[in-house]
């Protein structure tokens, strides 16, 4: 294919891809390249954000603004949230305890490489339809016909996770808080504190 | 590069450049006129007079404010984050402006020489996630301002107003689930045009055209609406990442009145903007209202009559209600609205299966 040819067949939604996907590979960089992890996070929003304009170049609408909305809008503030919080300001380079660990990468890299060319090879130009895959009808139609099953299991797995989390989190039991009350007795005992001494002279008082 | 040239559409990239302008001043606007409203009629609310010095009953007030704004010097703090810092507002104020090209402001109406023409930027099918998203990213720039800043204040506001946007994020995108099963559209223009029965009164809030039977579900999901998108616009009762009486200022305590304030400032106004435009697109017919279908341009009359409404309950719910406490606001958030929200969603899906 000669240059000109290539430029008649070309579109405008092309150089934005180009361009969203270029954005994309540096931002890519700079989540790894950084050395402070909010300057990472950020940059894994512009991936994020990048990612959904590609998804909007290949006409997958519904599936660009979940990725806003949920990646980007939600997971990636807890993120920075976390990231606040505990201020971290530099990496710690703790880097060096895993010292064989990034040879794993080589191959890797090969591997995912020979999947992208298989499946460029593999897949042709999508079918030119009126109603594209990404669509909210297509979607919903395919969640709930085709894969519907897939589709439950990870929402049952969304669940388990969840109920996990709140089992964690939760505050503790009635038999826990008595063995914290016990023991904090048992610490007053030992070494009164004046505040609680205090509190028991006005209760005998009012007893009194 | 000749087919690249014969692909654009000329009169399509002008229409729309126009378009864009017209909604780019408008958002610019509403802050300088807000600006003013706001304080004088808080002024009115607690029995005082508000700026009434600068032009006719203060009318320049924004005007001068704008002016201070530009000509202040611009202060970075020393140990701040230069990069986040300055780039916080310019995060937060071009989501705000990129929500507000999906809303219907009229119906298409004949103008001179031009023909008929849509009053609204653009619009795709999922117009309503689309604004849920980019709403979505306006989180970060309070972030980053309050991270950037280096100061305990910035960063306890930021801390803050993270947690309240996630968790009202979820009720807000819940409650407006009840419409969206009813319309069985995510097309704001589509959602707006369904609503355009009985002479321009079948609002959303009204049942629309589900007829009476939504109307429990819609009302439902509109208050929690309400009351969400307030503490998304980190408005009084929800204030709490900028509560002047514990945090100063919150994540703009380091902005020192300048262009950068501006911009938070102006983001501020034109996220309320946004929440009460798509109010008034969901629930209240939008430019719907008696007559539009014999005059056309009255509808455009109606939905800004419409976003005034709650704008101006926004001033009013500042003027009246105390802030919440911290924890107060994340009971509120989680243990309330959220179950209503689901439940909502719920009583809305049967309703729907039995009378639709």
């Amino acid at each position: 294919m000669d240059v000109n040819t290539l430029l008649n067949t070309i579109e405008i939604s092309h150089i934005l891809f180009l361009g969203f996907a270029a954005l994309c590979v540096v931002a890519a960089f700079n989540v790894i390249l950084q050395h402070n992890p909010i300057y990472s996070a950020l940059a894994l929003i512009i991936v994020l954000c990048t990612l959904a304009a590609l998804f909007v170049t290949l006409y997958a609408p519904f599936i660009a603004a979940i990725q806003v909305l949920v990646y980007a809008g939600a997971i990636m503030v807890l993120f920075i949230f976390v990231i606040m919080l505990l201020n971290v300001r530099e990496e710690e380079s703790k880097t060096d305890q895993q010292k064989y660990l990034k040879y794993l990468a080589v191959p890797f890299f090969l591997a995912m490489l020979g999947e992208v060319f298989a499946v460029i090879k593999t897949v042709g130009a999508p079918p030119a339809s009126a109603n594209p895959p990404g669509t909210v009808e297509s979607i919903a139609n395919g969640m709930f016909t085709n894969y519907v099953l897939p589709f439950e299991a990870a929402s049952v797995l969304i669940l388990m996770a969840i109920v996990g989390s709140m089992l964690l989190a939760r505050r503790e039991s009635a038999a826990d808080t008595n063995l914290i009350e016990d023991a904090l007795n048992a610490a007053n005992r030992s070494t009164p504190m004046p505040a609680i001494e205090t509190v028991r002279e006005i209760e005998e008082e009012v007893a009194a | 590069m000749s087919s690249l040239l014969n692909s654009i559409d000329f009169r399509f990239v002008i229409e729309s450049l126009i378009k864009v302008a017209a909604v780019f001043v408008l958002g610019l606007l509403s802050p300088v006129s807000m600006n003013w409203i706001e304080r004088r009629g808080l002024a009115f609310i607690q029995n005082r007079l508000g700026p009434n010095r600068t032009g006719p009953f203060g009318l320049l007030q924004s005007v001068a404010d704008g002016i201070k704004f530009l000509f202040k010097e611009d202060i970075t703090p020393l140990e701040a984050n230069k990069w986040l810092y300055t780039l916080a507002p310019v995060v937060m104020v071009v989501p705000a402006f990129m929500a507000t090209i999906v809303y219907p402001i009229g119906p298409t109406v004949n103008l001179p020489y031009i023909g008929p023409t849509e009053l609204y930027v653009t619009h795709f099918n999922i117009g309503l996630l689309y604004v849920m998203a980019v709403t979505s990213m306006c989180v970060y720039g309070i972030v980053m301002a309050g991270w950037g800043s280096n100061s305990k204040y910035s960063l306890l506001g930021g801390l803050r107003s993270s947690a309240q946007m996630i968790s009202y994020e979820l009720s807000l995108s819940l409650s407006v689930i009840a419409v969206v099963l009813m319309t069985g559209s995510l097309d704001l223009v589509e959602i707006v045009k369904q609503q355009s029965g009985w002479g321009g009164m079948r609002w959303n809030i009204f049942g629309g055209s589900a007829g009476v039977f939504m109307i429990l579900p819609v009302v439902i999901g509109f208050f929690i609406y309400l009351i969400s998108a307030i503490a998304e616009t980190n408005r009084v009762p929800f204030d709490l990442p900028e509560a002047e009486t514990e945090l100063v200022g919150g994540f703009h305590t380091e902005y020192s009145s300048s262009l950068k304030f501006a911009m938070l400032f102006m983001a501020e106004y034109v996220n309320m903007l946004t929440v009460s435009m798509l109010a008034t697109t969901l629930f209240f017919g939008g430019w719907n209202g008696p007559g539009v279908a014999q005059i056309p341009v009255l509808g455009v009359l109606y939905f800004f009559l419409k976003i005034g409404f709650f704008m101006l309950l926004y001033i009013w719910l500042r003027g009246t209600l105390p802030r919440l406490r911290y924890d107060q606001l994340m009971n509120f958030g989680w243990k309330f609205l959220l179950p209503v929200a689901l439940f909502n969603i719920v009583l809305a899906a049967v309703l729907g299966v039995i009378f639709l």
